[in-house]
């Protein structure tokens, strides 16, 4: 799963009918530190996210679509959740810096 | 899903069976903002976009369940033609 920002959403009037009925919103992932990390990436909506809300994505294919009750659809990213509060050891949201670097 | 934007097209006479009259499409990924990123891909497609369009496209196993119950041999296939894009990357207050 990763972490994103919500940041913007999309319109589509023709789509893959498995796509229909959900907002389609477009996820910034983000570094621990907030930092914004590689390309936005499209995900639907299983949990009614907004634009600014952090957000919890997940990235595989059985996971995407179980949680918006698609079985074998063709979607590879949902938003399954929304993030109230992350808490990390010091410095762990340094990007490049892992975990175990830090003990 | 991954936007992009419909670049060209792939004509192929020798293929799987499978992809049989599937239409095989050039993509260039894009940025929210329209930029161009990362290297053009080929992919299926399964809503009939053409040259120049907006599209997201499905990557992995899943892109071969557009064309259920065909089985096709993909890996990346459009999924939804974009008609409009909003964008704001202001961060909220309160998250």
């Amino acid at each position: 799963m990763l972490i994103g920002r919500v940041i913007g959403d999309l319109t589509a009037t023709y789509k893959h009918p498995s796509q229909e009925g959900r907002k389609i919103l477009l996820v910034q992932p983000l570094n621990l530190d907030g930092t914004e990390r590689g390309v936005a990436v499209v995900a639907l909506d299983a949990v009614d996210a907004g634009i600014g809300d952090r957000v919890l994505v997940v990235t595989d294919g059985y996971a995407a679509f179980s949680a918006l009750g698609r079985d074998l659809s063709p979607i590879d990213m949902a938003v399954i959740g929304i993030v109230d509060r992350v808490d990390l050891v010091s410095d762990a949201g340094t990007p490049g810096v892992s975990p175990n670097q830090q003990r | 899903m991954y936007l992009g934007r419909v670049v060209g097209r792939v004509w192929s006479t020798v293929k799987n069976p499978g992809l049989e009259g599937k239409r095989l499409l050039v993509v260039q990924p894009l940025t929210p903002e329209l930029e161009d990123t990362g290297k053009p891909l080929v992919v299926t497609d399964s809503t009939g976009a053409g040259s120049g369009e907006i599209v997201y496209w499905v990557r992995g196993r899943e892109a071969s369940f557009a064309f259920l119950p065909e089985e096709v041999p993909s890996d990346t296939s459009i999924v939804a033609i974009v008609d409009e894009i909003h964008v704001n990357r202001k961060k909220r207050a309160d998250r």
